[in-house]
């Protein structure tokens, strides 16, 4: 079992802060692809990746990251701290 | 040190007692970032990530405590709805020289930017975008 969370537009665009995903996904693109499948909400928030972050168990990684072993996945547009 | 907190703090404060407790340093210099009131914006919201906030901010100061051999250094970030005028967040660097407290406070101050998860909303409308030249900012300390 994955949490899945959402922050800032991607957060509104799906209409949820977290869920719990069942998944056997390999990749973080693997999962993207799951879960863009599901509805037109997370459709259109994963339709372009490259204005997309994504942090695997918290820490800052590339779509291409393998998921053993992952606890939790977040997705988020570019920071904008300070 | 570092706090992420959605309250206010005095940023003065602040700075007085972290120069106090920098016993041996020659060079104190802090930032303070304040929410600019562009076209007619009244509040900004800041959302983060609870516990993917410290951890990165914890990693970006350990950076630049080994990176510019800082005494010290202090990060604090509000989060929440925050009016114009009010302190986002501040930092603080301690060094022997002040070439290094200097290239320590920027350091933190350009990572912060773009490698801690926080984002900026504007009267509960518009998100504020990353800007190509928060990440150009990271490339010069990339040698």
């Amino acid at each position: 079992m994955l949490t899945v969370l959402y922050f800032a537009w991607v957060r509104e665009r799906i209409g949820l802060p977290r869920e719990k995903v069942t998944t056997d996904a390999a990749t973080v693109a693997d999962l993207v692809a799951e879960l863009s499948a599901r509805d037109e909400a997370h459709a259109l928030a994963f339709a372009d990746l490259k204005s997309l972050r994504v942090a695997v168990d918290q820490k800052l990684t590339s779509f291409d990251a393998p998921l053993a072993g992952a606890r939790e996945v977040a997705f988020f547009p570019p920071m904008t701290g300070g | 040190m570092l706090r992420v907190q959605s309250e206010p703090f005095d940023a003065g404060a602040e700075l007085n007692a972290f120069t106090a407790a920098a016993t041996g340093a020659g060079a104190v210099v802090s930032f303070t970032g304040v929410v600019r009131g562009d076209n007619g914006l009244s509040v900004m919201e800041i959302e983060h990530y609870p516990g993917m906030t410290e951890a990165a901010i914890a990693a970006i100061i350990d950076e630049a405590t080994a990176r510019f051999g800082l005494s010290d250094a202090l990060v604090i970030h509000r989060y929440g709805p925050l009016a114009v005028g009010e302190p986002i967040m501040m930092v603080a660097t301690a060094a022997r020289h002040r070439a290094l407290a200097f290239q320590g406070a920027e350091f933190l101050m350009d990572y912060l930017k773009s490698r801690a998860p926080f984002w900026k909303k504007e009267d509960g409308g518009q998100w504020v975008q990353a800007k190509d030249e928060d990440e150009d900012a990271l490339a010069r300390w990339q040698d």
